[in-house]
């Protein structure tokens, strides 16, 4: 058991000091920060005032056109229009509207955003259906109580008939970024666990480890430091990007303005709405879940990747033995939208089951609401599951590591499940 | 009998349908330099895995200083494999520190005795370095320090000066013969065949999978005593006797081989009778000679 520890111990320190640890777990939370605040600081950007030109003949669309946010709109003579189409770059102008038999036009001297192009159009699509409606007598009062919004509540009622609210759209956010992250959790950390076998066996270093420990030993020992290196960096990550986003969030607020938005009630409605998305999710059972089939699932495959790099000389030969083990996370990647569209039909049900998918469409199918009982069984299976293929893996292990320059097929790695201890 | 550290005793080992040992005999005694020989496949080194539990016999049996072979004798072998190596990325020091702790002994007892045969072997300033920085020979040097560091019982060194220079490897056959003085015993494997007369004094041959030859240095060569002697006389013709037959012949050197049913004496009062003998010497045959001689008559 103290030498278990030790092979933990190297593993996880050797992997944690490296440059590239360091580097992808700081650049990893700035990337995803970015992506979080890019957005905002656009759609800031895209707040300044513009000035465009209105020909007098449209006079009529002036008012309407002025509540446009951050978009003010001026008449001009068509004089100054005449001026203004030959020589556009010495005005304050952002563009000018022009109007000519039923057709508008935007002119200006630069590419016209499209958020522009579209509030000024729907802004004069309305006005003339008005026009239009008004001159065949309808009563503009009875058109607008005749505008209603239907916006459906889904509820589910619990086995102790309490209502929750639930949404559909929430679920499906949750199960897809909780399936995507065990994807990449197994694939990333499963190759690093190969890489490390594959390192062992060319420094040609491993039969003077397995003279002092079981190859099981050495095997479990890398899995599980590999496992807590991979563990590191998300809790890493996690802290990190909510560290940053808070820290972009002062930044680039005013703090007076954050307390009087957090005040209006269009926050409130905001918030609400959020309440609404996720408020049926059992986050408990979801986080609980998660970092249950994130261990399994990385144990069950990881032993795979692990008995991969024990049979191959170097990482260019393990193709033809790695994508047999990626084809069935593949699939559950590719099962995630149809399961999604009925997550609690056979399909779902099956692939939640089997060991190989279930990590990644139990994950897609939590939100939604599993039984309990088929919880259980999909987690025992998973338990067998990898069990099995750590029992299976450890004797393609112990005889790989011991064999070099030999091409392996797949009929000797049958054959070295055979081989006596 | 003398006291015997290890017995391996009609082991079996086979791979699907290869046999790598077929019933393999060896007897090893206390504070011996004991040769493992034999071709290239003839199944050493599946031998040495299995006395170092990396494998377990199919068959057969191992007795460890009186004892069946264990978990607990792991820390009493030491084990330099032929195929050996470093991780190339850690620091010297750090790596021989992990490697002797899972041999079982704790940091600081570790730590002294790095520090002592770093110190012994003048290599202490490389102790922060990384092993890629080193060369093949510096290298081998720390894999052999990390071998005998937790002083066990018994030494299994396959091709131990392969990748030494003439001077290193000296250094590193001293300090072999050193820990058999102190009562290590040592396994020792290789094709040179030279260092094997020089240092050991028990072989054992194998070859296909089984033992074909074993016991102490000189019963072996007895053993295959071809019975030949070189004589120099005072004169160019040696005259024919029942005694002995004259195999060759440069000038006034002579080959011999004794006859059946005659003794060296009988030989020597022969010659003596009709000639002046000037040198006469004994033929003892190499071990390479042996080797060769023995794998032939298989």
């Amino acid at each position: 058991m103290n030498k278990i520890w030790l092979i933990i111990s190297r593993e996880y320190l050797v992997r944690v000091k490296k440059k590239s640890f360091i580097v992808m777990t700081i650049l990893g939370p700035i990337l995803m920060a970015a992506l979080l605040v890019t957005p905002t600081i656009l759609s800031m950007q895209d707040q300044q005032n513009r000035l465009v030109a209105l020909s007098e003949k449209n006079i009529e669309f002036l008012e309407p056109l002025n509540k446009i946010e951050n978009t003010k709109f001026t008449i001009i003579t068509d004089e100054e229009l005449e001026l203004l189409k030959k020589d556009f770059s010495q005005t304050e102008y952002y563009a000018v509207l022009d109007k000519d038999k039923d057709q508008f036009y935007l002119l200006s001297d630069q590419q016209i955003s499209l958020s522009v192009k579209r509030s000024i159009a729907d802004k004069i699509e309305k006005i003339i259906e008005r026009n239009k409606l008004k001159l065949a007598g309808i009563d503009l009062k009875v058109l607008e109580s005749s505008v209603t919004e239907i916006n459906i509540q889904t509820k589910i009622i619990t086995l102790d008939g309490e209502n929750i609210n639930s949404s559909t759209e929430g679920s499906m956010g949750i199960g897809f970024i909780t399936g995507i992250l065990i994807y990449m959790f197994i694939f990333m950390y499963g190759t690093m666990v190969m890489r490390g076998v594959i390192e062992e066996k060319t420094n040609r270093i491993v039969e003077v480890i397995i003279s002092s420990v079981k190859p099981f030993q050495l095997m479990m020992g890398k899995i599980i430091g590999v496992a807590l290196v991979g563990l590191t960096q998300f809790i890493l990550w996690i802290v990190l990007t909510m560290a940053l986003a808070a820290l972009a969030e002062l930044l680039l607020f005013n703090p007076n303005e954050l307390i009087s938005q957090a005040n209006s009630a269009e926050n409130t409605e905001i918030m609400s709405k959020i309440t609404n998305l996720i408020g049926g999710i059992n986050f408990m059972q979801i986080i609980l879940c998660f970092i249950f089939y994130f261990i399994s699932g990385y144990l069950l495959y990881s032993s795979l990747f692990a008995a991969v790099g024990s049979a191959v000389d170097a990482e260019a030969d393990t193709q033809q033995f790695v994508v047999p083990i990626t084809v069935p996370l593949l699939l559950a990647i590719m099962l995630i939208q149809p399961v999604m569209d009925n997550p609690d039909g056979t399909l779902a049900f099956w692939m939640s089951m089997i060991p190989f998918t279930s990590p990644v469409i139990m994950m897609v199918r939590l939100p939604f609401g599993v039984e309990n009982w088929e919880l259980f069984i999909s987690m025992l299976s998973i338990i067998t599951g990898f069990v099995a293929t750590t029992f299976l893996a450890a004797k393609i292990y112990r005889t790989g590591i011991l064999m070099y320059g030999k091409k392996i097929s797949y009929k000797e790695l049958w054959k070295w499940l055979s081989y006596k201890g | 009998m003398a006291d015997l550290i290890l017995e391996v005793n009609d082991v079996v080992k086979v791979y699907g349908d290869y046999t790598a040992l077929n019933k393999v005999n060896i007897s090893i005694p206390k504070g011996s330099i004991y040769g493992l020989l034999g071709p290239n496949g003839a199944g050493k080194t599946t031998l040495m895995r299995i006395i170092n539990q990396i494998t377990a016999p199919d068959s057969g049996s191992v007795i460890f200083n009186g004892e069946k072979l264990q978990g607990k004798h792991i820390s009493m072998i030491g084990y330099l494999p032929e195929e050996r190596g470093l991780y190339k990325k850690m620091k010297v020091g750090e790596q021989a520190l992990y490697l002797a702790q899972l041999k079982g002994m704790t940091y600081s007892e570790a730590l002294s005795k790095l520090r002592y045969w770093f110190k012994r072997f003048k290599i202490i300033e490389w102790w922060p370095k990384k092993v890629e920085e080193l060369s093949k020979g510096m290298a081998q040097k720390i894999q052999f320090i990390v071998t005998i560091l937790h002083e066990p019982k018994l030494l299994i060194f396959d091709e131990p000066f392969s990748g030494f220079d003439p001077i290193n490897a000296s250094i590193i056959r001293d300090e072999i013969v050193n820990l058999r003085d102190k009562g290590t015993t040592i396994i020792f494997s290789t094709h040179r065949m030279e260092s094997v007369e020089e240092i050991c004094d028990h072989i054992a041959l194998i070859n296909n999978a089984e033992t074909i030859l074993e016991g102490s240095i000189e019963n072996i060569k007895n053993k295959f005593d071809n019975k030949q002697f070189e004589v120099t006389i005072n004169e160019d013709n040696l005259l024919e006797s029942q005694e002995y037959t004259i195999v060759n012949q440069v000038h006034n050197v002579f080959n011999l081989t004794i006859n059946d049913n005659f003794t060296q004496k009988d030989v020597i009062k022969s010659i003596n009778e009709k000639h002046e003998i000037i040198l006469l010497k004994k033929h003892t045959p190499s071990i390479e000679e042996i080797f060769i001689k023995a794998i032939g008559n298989e």
